[in-house]
């Protein structure tokens, strides 16, 4: 292609002016800019000092918790959808039979090893009675692996340690409770 | 020279040396804050007394990443000059400190006759230089040397790039660096610092004095220095670091710190010739002016201060304005710089010859206020002309592509039109 071809769109650039020739509009905006960002406030958190601003918990997708009803048990049915939903497959339920008379199953045993976890947030989409969750904790570390991998009963204790400050969040939006 | 001279140019030879590399640590520290502060970050700021949680705004900084540097492995590739490669950093260091034999960093200290120093003394490694100002040129353009043998010794691409461009563009703004000094030495008759300084602060700044000199010279320093716009030597997107790409470990940190001494000189240069050293109206006295101590430290500080500034100045520029082309960076220099330092030798050629006493009576041959005021304004006028004049004539070239009217840069013609 020649650089004269018809099909290439020529454009022209704006010409200086005697200022912009002489570098002054170029030296003092880039003067004025720099100078202006030099005292303006910082935008940096100084995380441990300082803790992040969560934009909205009800999409945060931080650690996970498990639910409790009413009466104090686990809201999980044991149906498995999450498991089967999730990519990283981190989930680990053992359902068994249910010793309450209004579901069939409950899980015996749930296991999340948030190491393996991707934090997409799936299960959380795919569970029929929201049971599973995540909550807005970010700062999540563990000294060993096997800290990481999260049973039924931390699960549990996580919503205690959260449900005052997020309360479940199928209500807020518009699911069933 | 007796045992007391030689005790007086050790101790200032360590103060100089101790000053100059802490200095340039803590620039290191100061370069990075201020690169986050203009980038609405705020920059290295946790590390502080070692084992302790004392924070100090991050001072502590510069102890870590030397022990950090000093404790990192210090690779040479297989296909390097062994030789050239171990001397290119010895050289530039060794050119960077050498300079300060001459560099003053204050004016002189009273006697201090229970020492038996019964003169004053002169805050600078080698007083009384008569050469001080060829001394200083001479070595910075031996620094050049640690670039292209650093590039040359890498056997690297980008390194040799680096080390080509370096030595393209030091030759280019030697000559406007050596022209807007020239204009210094001219009105001050001497090549001494001390001598350019008492010039200053017994008239007026030769910032003030000769504009288009002062111009011209912190344009050619900013390049001789290797700072942005002007770091295309090492640019890191096109040349990942050019010369010192090879290096690592405290080769590398020679290299760095070399460049950041090329910085200091740079500001103590500029604030020597061109904004009155020393010298501050109505604070520091005159050059003939009797020293006490009060005085001397009032002068030191006057100085430090300035060059502190000065490098302020270095760092903010960084982040203000992108880096040259190439050919923009030759343009500027050759049809730029160079013009306009030659307009200002001969315009301080002839205003120091009007002001011989043979011409007007000698009436301009003191350094009385109207004198100084004619000066000034005759520097300022001819500094403005001129830069239209060169402005309007050789504009940046901003528009690189192929010229249309001419064929030759068709490059796939052999394809269907």
């Amino acid at each position: 292609m020649k650089a004269n071809d018809k099909r290439i769109d020529w454009v022209e650039e704006p010409k200086l002016g005697l200022a912009g020739r002489m570098y002054l509009p170029l030296i003092l905006g880039g003067l004025t800019t720099t100078s202006k960002h030099l005292v303006s406030p910082k935008v940096t958190v100084s995380y441990p000092d300082q803790e992040p601003e969560i934009g909205n918990p009800l999409i945060y997708r931080g650690v996970h918790r498990l639910n409790k009803d009413e009466q104090g048990r686990v809201k999980c049915v044991a149906c498995f959808l999450c498991a089967t939903a999730c990519p990283a497959h981190c989930i680990d339920i053992i359902g068994v039979e249910s010793p309450w008379p209004d579901r069939e199953k409950y899980p015996e045993s749930f296991v999340i090893d948030e190491l393996r976890c991707i934090f997409c947030g799936m299960c959380e989409e795919a569970c029929p009675v929201d049971a599973i969750e995540l909550t807005s904790l970010y700062n999540l570390t563990g000294r060993s692996r096997e800290e990481m991998i999260f049973d039924k009963e931390k699960l549990l204790s996580v919503y205690d340690a959260t449900k005052d400050k997020e309360p479940m969040k199928s209500t807020q939006l518009g699911g069933t409770v | 020279m007796d045992i007391t001279s030689l005790i007086i140019a050790f101790v200032k030879i360590s103060v100089v040396l101790g000053g100059i590399m802490t200095a340039a640590a803590y620039f290191v520290l100061l370069e990075r804050r201020v690169a986050a502060w203009v980038q609405d970050r705020r920059g290295p700021n946790r590390v502080g007394l070692p084992l302790t949680k004392i924070r100090l705004f991050g001072l502590g900084q510069p102890l870590a990443d030397g022990a950090k540097m000093i404790l990192k492995e210090e690779y040479t590739p297989a296909h390097v000059d062994r030789r050239l490669f171990v001397l290119a950093p010895i050289i530039i260091m060794s050119a960077a400190l050498a300079v300060y034999a001459a560099i003053p960093f204050g004016s002189s200290l009273p006697p201090i006759p229970q020492l038996g120093i019964n003169e004053p003394i002169n805050l600078v490694i080698a007083p009384q230089l008569d050469v001080g100002m060829i001394y200083v040129f001479a070595l910075s353009s031996i620094a050049v040397y640690g670039v292209i043998l650093g590039g040359w010794a890498s056997n690297n691409k980008y390194s040799f790039l680096g080390g080509l461009r370096s030595s393209a563009q030091m030759i280019a703004y030697e000559l406007p660096l050596g022209l807007g000094l020239l204009g210094v030495i001219l009105a001050t008759g001497s090549l001494r610092l001390d001598a350019i300084v008492g010039q200053q602060a017994d008239s007026v700044w030769f910032a003030l004095a000769q504009p288009l000199g002062f111009v011209v010279f912190v344009v050619a320093a900013f390049a001789e220095a290797g700072r942005l716009p002007f770091d295309l030597p090492e640019c890191e997107q096109e040349l990942i670091g050019g010369y010192h790409t090879e290096y690592s470990g405290m080769k590398l940190v020679l290299f760095l710190t070399a460049e950041f001494i090329h910085m200091i000189t740079a500001s103590f240069l500029i604030v020597i010739l061109f904004l009155g050293g020393w010298h501050f109206p109505g604070i520091t006295g005159g050059s003939e002016t009797e020293i006490t101590w009060l005085l001397a430290a009032l002068r030191i500080g006057v100085l430090l201060a300035k060059v502190f500034c000065v490098i302020f100045f270095f760092m903010l520029v960084r982040w203000s304005w992108p880096r040259f082309r190439f050919d923009q960076l030759m343009t500027l220099a050759w049809k730029i710089m160079l013009p306009l330092g030659v307009v200002n030798l001969i315009s301080v050629a002839f205003i120091t010859e009007f002001q011989h006493p043979s011409y007007f009576g000698g009436r301009f041959a003191d350094a009385s206020p109207t004198t100084t005021l004619i000066v000034c304004a005759a520097g300022w006028v001819v500094a403005i002309v001129s830069w239209i004049v060169v402005a309007s004539l050789s504009p940046l070239v901003t528009d690189n592509r192929p010229r249309l009217d001419l064929d030759v840069y068709g490059v796939d013609s052999q394809l269907e039109p």
